[in-house]
């Protein structure tokens, strides 16, 4: 029952929202790119998309700069 | 130098063609160093001029300023290399549309400069053109640190990233990062473009 979320183990949670988890982990930063198992998702589906239990979560925060 | 691998290497990348999505800092650095390289089309889209203040890092000169970018961009590339194709697109990049001018290219670059707008521009590529790479950066802020800065790859998004860096609203750009993230973005696109150098 354990998810990975940038190469880091993290306990499974059942019915958690992505949204849910960035703020479980601490990714505090207000702009990221996240990917599930390899698929995008869009960011207005951050609350509802439900993380399921041994998936492989890629975080990216973005800055300004450029 | 090996002939018979230039050859090859420079047929291959004539008949490539790169999308650049923001000439400032990164675009225009990325797109000179592409056009060196000998890519044979380069899209760029840009809706901003040249000021005097982007001078300390981005590829323009004094007496371009007041300039769209890229028009500006379209002439120091014609004066580097007038055979290459240029396609110039003077427009802001809008929410539903910002992969319309990137669809016909081989690799997409996104250089541009807010998080918000890099983040949607990277989320929409990827939804709405699976298919292409996208090479990507985030941290370029600030000076030294050249060994932070990694190559972070997440099927066709490849991220030049320095995790540590800060925002450039709290933090200064200098050329050197800038053109070193820059020329990574661009090396990262020869790199996808021709396969790895072995």
């Amino acid at each position: 029952m354990s998810i990975e979320v940038n190469g880091r183990k993290v306990d499974w949670v059942e019915n958690e929202t992505i949204k849910q988890l960035l703020k479980r982990v601490k990714y505090t930063f207000p702009l990221v790119v996240v990917k599930i198992n390899k698929e995008v998702i869009p960011r207005k589906d951050f609350s509802n998309v439900v993380v399921p239990d041994n998936s492989k979560i890629d975080v990216i925060h973005m800055i300004s700069g450029g | 130098m090996n002939k018979n691998k230039f050859d090859k290497i420079k047929i291959k990348l004539k008949n490539a063609s790169v999308g650049i999505a923001g000439i400032g800092g990164l675009g225009s650095n990325a797109s000179i160093a592409l056009a060196r390289a000998g890519i044979g089309r380069l899209v760029l889209v840009d809706f901003d001029k040249v000021d005097i203040n982007n001078l300390d890092r981005q590829y323009y000169f004094l007496d371009q300023i007041g300039q769209l970018k890229v028009n500006a961009m379209k002439e120091n590339i014609r004066r580097i290399d007038p055979k290459i194709k240029v396609e110039a697109y003077n427009l802001k990049l809008k929410r539903g549309s910002m992969y319309y001018p990137f669809k016909d290219i081989d690799v997409v670059i996104e250089a541009l400069d807010e998080a918000s707008i890099k983040t949607e521009f990277i989320e929409e590529i990827l939804l709405n053109l699976p298919e292409k790479p996208i090479v990507a950066a985030s941290g370029v802020t600030g000076y030294g640190h050249s060994d932070r800065i990694v190559t972070k790859r997440l099927g066709n998004l490849y991220m030049c990233y320095d995790k540590y860096a800060i925002s450039s609203k709290d933090d200064v750009l200098m050329a050197p990062r800038v053109c070193l993230i820059a020329n990574w973005e661009a090396n990262l696109a020869i790199e996808i473009i021709l396969g790895e150098d072995k």
